[in-house]
């Protein structure tokens, strides 16, 4: 075997199904398995605070995954994904709490519930192109959240409905370092199905209609059937990942799921890098982590500015939308370019030249 | 019926403001192809701006308001040139996205200056309320409605006769030829921005004189984004009829429908429209259909 830390200084690969594999070079197996063993080894070192902090990053992933198979690789943009999110959320606290539903059963279906619903708001996506259908995934959003706050018989109302978190056999996991291993199993899942999504006909005929939807169709992609396919995939895990939040936090209420929840979802994957799986992560977790960063620098900073505390929620505010359009303006490709900028940098390092 | 005609006034009242908020959208829209999703906070800035001139430098009411125009129109190139300018070639996502984010900002601001209690104005208008045909209507709805009406027609004469209203107008056609007749589109662009803060600290302060100044007035740039999308994002007919629509069916739906699904009908209405229409009519009730290319 080779060594892991040497890179291939260049692109040998001689034949399509050679540049098509999962794992490029025999190495990258073994990191991806190494990656996979330090992460599952997290909770063995950090405080039961970090590990929560990092199971709502990896739930964050799922759905910024999702958000980035519909917006990055299909190109449609979709500015409801706290709607979305929210009936992941709501379909699994109803199958469970209502229905006494297993939660293993309910995850999956609030998934295909969630697809069901992004598919039908999908439709429009037809004829709406670019800022109409912002705006007609925006209407989903409000329409959405309105029926959930007000099917007051079904989803609890505006107080909203608690939820249990699940059990194996008579095992719950109430510790936040089994609940951090059931995201990190489910975001291992998503990372493999989107990967291997980018590697197949689907895939590429996402990325056909992202690129120009005219062309696409004109070489035989049935446009409808591919726009709606996205729509309901995109939701499909955004779903999921609304329901492992609602099953963590154990309550779910429409305030849960505004605009602004679907604007960091946005936020997370422009900043991570649109259309890059990995990116998705490094902007769930970068989003995920900015508030708590922002805290601890204020609380450094009250020393010297003792007002700063009242203002916290409205300076995160602040900074969080500073922070969108420095990215906007000097890295447009996110934190996945920066990363592959390093990689490259690092290829033929130390003699680049 | 003075039930329904009450609604119905105060429809024309709102929407007529709408109407003037979205005429900022479209006017961005239009030079550069952009959505403004931080107009809320242009329009919550303008009214703050005037208030503290008033009660705090006990300024008149109209100086104050023309100082508040300046700083919204030097707010409006300030934002042109830092975050506009520099993603003139990206894509649509990543503009809204950087609207999105200024409107965080902002609101972000102004919530660390002002913080977030409901402030009112002093009153400007008469208090005493009119009657007309049996329907009362305040003097500040009145004045808000006759504002409102003279700037419409007075943004139809600048795009009309003006040169730099037609400068905008060649500039929306078609960029690179406006840009080859000699007409500066970077300046097109920064008036654009100008007018369009100006615009929307007008119909921030005509606002706050009904309502009372506080950050939850921001809500009203997404209530606006059903208004454009309903006329035709390119259209400025189209924003006025829409508001005037959308103003209406929100009052209409809150007073009779309201009661029977328990509140908050008023803010939904509009989106239900808006999804509708975009079925049947994708480019709006006045927006100009693109032919596509390959």
């Amino acid at each position: 075997m080779r060594n892991l830390f040497v890179r291939e200084c260049g692109n040998y690969k001689t034949s399509y199904s050679d540049d098509m594999k999962l794992f490029g070079t025999s190495g990258a197996k073994v990191k991806a398995l190494l990656i996979v063993a330090v992460v599952a080894l997290v909770p063995m070192i950090a405080s039961n605070y970090w590990v929560g902090l990092l199971t709502l990053c990896a739930i964050a992933s799922i759905g910024a995954i999702g958000l980035n198979i519909l917006t990055g690789f299909t190109g449609q943009i979709s500015i409801g994904v706290g709607a979305f999110l929210g009936v992941g959320g709501y379909a699994s606290a109803i199958l469970t709490s209502t229905y006494g539903v297993s939660f293993w059963i309910s995850l999956p279906l609030a998934g295909l519930i969630t697809a069901v619903i992004g598919g039908l708001f999908g439709i429009p996506s037809l004829r709406l192109k670019g800022l109409y259908l912002a705006i007609a995934t925006l209407a989903a959003q409000v329409i959405i959240l309105f029926v959930i706050s007000r099917w007051t018989s079904v989803t609890g109302g505006t107080s909203g409905m608690t939820l249990s978190r699940p059990e194996i056999g008579s095992f719950a996991l109430t510790s936040n370092t089994s609940y951090f291993y059931l995201s990190i199993i489910v975001l291992i899942f998503t990372i493999l199905y989107a990967t291997n999504l980018l590697r197949t006909r689907v895939g590429r005929a996402f990325l056909a209609v992202r690129d120009r939807d005219i062309a696409a169709q004109i070489m035989g992609i049935n446009l409808f059937q591919y726009k709606v396919m996205a729509f309901a995939i995109s939701s499909f895990f955004v779903g999921i990942s609304g329901a492992l939040l609602a099953h963590y936090t154990m309550i779910v209420s429409p305030e849960l799921y505004d605009f602004h929840v679907s604007i960091e979802y946005l936020a997370m994957i422009l900043i991570g890098g649109l259309g890059s799986v990995f990116g998705s992560i490094l902007g769930a977790v970068f989003i995920t982590l900015l508030p708590v960063g922002l805290s601890s620098m204020v609380d450094i900073l009250t020393v010297y500015m003792p007002d700063l505390y009242q203002i916290l929620s409205a300076f995160k505010e602040f900074v969080f939308g500073f922070v969108i359009i420095l990215f906007l303006i000097f890295e447009p490709g996110g934190l996945a370019h920066i990363w592959l900028n390093m990689k490259k940098y690092f290829k033929l390092w130390p003699f680049s030249y | 019926m003075v039930f329904f005609s009450q609604m119905l006034i105060n429809g024309i009242v709102v929407g007529s403001i709408y109407g003037l908020v979205a005429l900022g959208f479209v006017l961005i829209y239009r030079a550069s192809g952009a959505l403004n999703m931080a107009n809320g906070e242009f329009v919550i800035i303008g009214p703050y701006v005037c208030l503290v001139l008033i009660t705090a430098y006990d300024i008149p009411f109209f100086i104050a308001l023309l100082i508040t125009l300046v700083f919204s129109a030097i707010l409006g190139l300030v934002v042109e040139r830092l975050v506009v300018r520099p993603l003139q070639n990206a894509p649509v996502i990543s503009v809204i996205m950087a609207t999105i984010g200024l409107s965080s900002l902002l609101a972000g601001a102004v919530h660390m200056i002002w913080g977030h209690q409901t402030r009112v104005f002093p009153p400007i208008f008469p208090p005493t309320p009119v009657q007309i045909g049996g329907v009362i209507i305040t003097p500040v709805y009145l004045w808000s409605f006759i504002v409102v009406i003279a700037l419409l027609i007075l943004f139809s004469l600048f795009f009309k006769f003006s040169k730099m209203g037609i400068a905008m107008r060649a500039v929306a056609d078609d960029r690179t030829a406006a840009s080859s007749m000699g007409i500066s589109v970077k300046y097109v662009y920064a008036a654009t921005w100008t007018i369009a803060a100006v615009v929307a600290a007008i119909g921030g302060v005509l606002l706050g004189n009904i309502n009372g100044v506080s950050p939850s007035m921001a809500a009203i740039g997404l209530t606006v984004l059903p208004v454009v999308i309903l006329g035709g994002l390119d259209s400025v007919f189209g924003a006025i009829v829409g508001g005037f629509i959308i103003g209406i069916c929100q009052n209409l739906a809150g007073g009779y429908l309201d009661p029977l699904v328990g509140g908050g009908l008023k803010d939904v209405v509009p989106f239900i429209i808006v999804l509708l229409i975009l079925m049947v009519k994708p480019h709006g009730l006045f927006g100009s259909r693109g032919i596509e290319r390959v």
